[in-house]
């Protein structure tokens, strides 16, 4: 009987599926608990690298819940890259659909939030902008200038308090979140990433500054509640412009 | 075929799998380990802490690289995305060495996470030798291959286990990873002697030991089965397995690994001692 790795994959994550044909125990009989191990193995690997992507979400959910939903997750989504660190990419969408999941209308932005950190937090390191160089430039040359923004500089829109509840989830004595949308900056001035609260309009303006933007034309992306000082002096605080270009 | 005539250049002396928890202490003494050993994997992000931390590691200790991902042992092409970031790792870093496993983990572009069997046939052998090949000339540097677990059999093999990984070794030129805990997780479920397959092992081509722990189960006929965890200490048959194993072979740098429920670390630098006893008894 000859093996077929396509068999053995199919079975490997489906539990129903019978133990693929050649795969035998010492006696050569099928090897249904041993071929079940490979099948733990997989399942809790994958599940484990999940709760590790996702703590929030889990401690919103429970691990009970959270288990469960990673074992569905991960037979739709499983890997398409052996980097461990990024599985779970399309948990946002995934948990958007996700029927028992959808009474917690916030879960997919806390993902997606989670996501952002951790991308943020193996993104390339970029040596910062002296925060005295834009202060140099005339007020024309200013807004005609684009800002590097360093590669672990992320954002995060959502139409609940994302940050408010990460906070409460992460830390002891954080306030009850008040019901309201919330944008963040994620930056990364040394090795752990931070979560700041902006506003849409400031999300918009670094996110056209990521594009390529020139400071005016990606004012000109937000709307009249953008605060360009503060964005900016935030930006530059947090060593997350590396160059004037 | 790569021309390859060292097998790597990690001290005769125990080292450990790396765990960023253990830093501290890994650092506040570092004369008292040989070398670490990292998961590539863990180490192909662009930046940020871990590769921060691996720089810095690197200036201490020799730094083996052992990859969990490429799935040498699958039926389809190699990952290129995955090969190139290897290739990136391992000239930034020049490691001490360089290794992967007989398993595969990737199929259809899905990857399991998990180092999968595949039965030993010559088809099989030609396959994985491609592989071994296309690994080697791609890094530019000799590979050493991990005999893995197993807890089942193929219908279809038609070679031990040993006589593929010589095969591989004369057809490549790439060096062996023996893993002692492997030989007796899988002699145990597959009701072969441990004794019988080191005796039978390229010794020459070994290049690093490995040493870990193990689960007990059993199959639904009541036999053991023995889970390759690297969960808990190691035990004493295969600490006797390494004794027998070292005497044949002559000392070789030996790796302590921990990675599930990673303990404190004492328990590590009891193991680490341990290990290196066993060294010393054939080092005079």
């Amino acid at each position: 009987m000859t093996f077929s790795q396509a068999a053995f994959q199919s079975a490997i994550l489906d539990p129903e599926a019978a133990v693929p044909d050649g795969v035998i125990n010492p006696g050569g009989a099928p090897a249904q608990k041993r071929f079940n191990v490979y099948r733990n193995n997989v399942a809790v690997s994958l599940s484990d690298a999940l709760e590790a992507a996702f703590p929030v979400v889990r401690k919103l959910v429970g691990d009970e819940f959270f288990r469960a939903m990673a074992g569905v997750y991960l037979r739709k989504h499983p890997p398409k890259s052996p980097l461990m660190m990024f599985y779970g990419d399309v948990m946002p969408q995934f948990l958007g659909r996700f029927g028992p999941a959808k009474s917690i209308a916030y879960l997919p932005d806390i993902a997606r939030l989670e996501l952002a950190l951790r991308h943020s937090y193996h993104a390339a390191d970029a040596a910062p902008l002296d925060a005295q160089a834009l202060s140099l430039l005339s007020p024309d040359a200013l807004m005609g200038a684009k800002l590097r923004i360093a590669p672990a500089t992320k954002t995060v829109t959502s139409d609940y308090p994302i940050h408010a509840i990460h906070r409460a989830n992460t830390c002891t004595d954080a306030p009850k979140p008040v019901m309201q949308a919330e944008a963040v900056l994620i930056t990364r001035a040394d090795f752990d990433p931070e979560i700041h609260t902006i506003n849409a309009a400031a999300a918009t303006c670094v996110n056209a500054l990521q594009k390529g933007q020139s400071l005016g034309q990606a004012m000109a992306t937000a709307d009249d509640t953008l605060d360009l000082g503060a964005i900016l002096g935030l930006l530059l605080a947090q060593g997350a412009v590396t160059e004037i270009y | 075929m790569l021309d390859t005539t060292h097998h790597t250049g990690l001290p005769l002396r125990p080292g450990v799998g790396y765990k960023a928890q253990h830093y501290t202490q890994i650092m506040q003494r570092p004369e008292h380990l040989g070398w670490l050993e990292i998961h590539a994997e863990n180490y192909m992000g662009e930046g940020g802490r871990p590769i921060a931390q691996l720089r810095h590691l690197a200036e201490h200790f020799p730094i083996s690289v052992h990859g969990v991902g490429l799935s040498i042992g699958g039926t389809g092409d190699l990952d290129n995305d995955h090969l190139a970031r290897l290739k990136h790792l391992i000239s930034w870093l020049n490691p001490a060495s360089f290794s992967e496993h007989l398993a595969w983990s990737t199929h259809d572009s899905h990857f399991y996470n998990d180092l999968l069997p595949l039965p030993y046939t010559p088809k099989t052998l030609a396959r994985v030798a491609a592989h071994i090949n296309q690994v080697q000339e791609t890094v530019g540097r000799q590979m050493l291959l991990e005999n893995p677990s197993s807890y089942l059999g193929f219908a279809e093999s038609t070679m031990s286990e040993t006589a593929f990984l010589r095969e591989l070794v004369a057809k490549t030129g790439c060096g062996l990873l023996l893993d002692v805990n492997n030989v007796f997780v899988s002699a145990t479920n597959l009701k072969t002697s441990p004794h019988a397959y080191i005796d039978d092992f390229p010794l020459h081509a070994v290049g690093e030991i490995h040493l870990g722990g193990h689960d007990e189960d059993a199959d639904e006929t009541g036999a053991p089965l023995l889970i390759d965890s690297h969960g808990k200490a190691v035990v004493d048959p295969v600490w006797a397995l390494l004794d027998y194993t070292l005497a044949k072979s002559g000392p070789k740098p030996l790796l302590v690994e921990w990675d599930t429920d990673v303990p404190e670390w004492h328990v590590l630098a009891d193991e680490i001692a341990r290990a290196d006893q066993a060294l010393a008894m054939v080092m005079s």
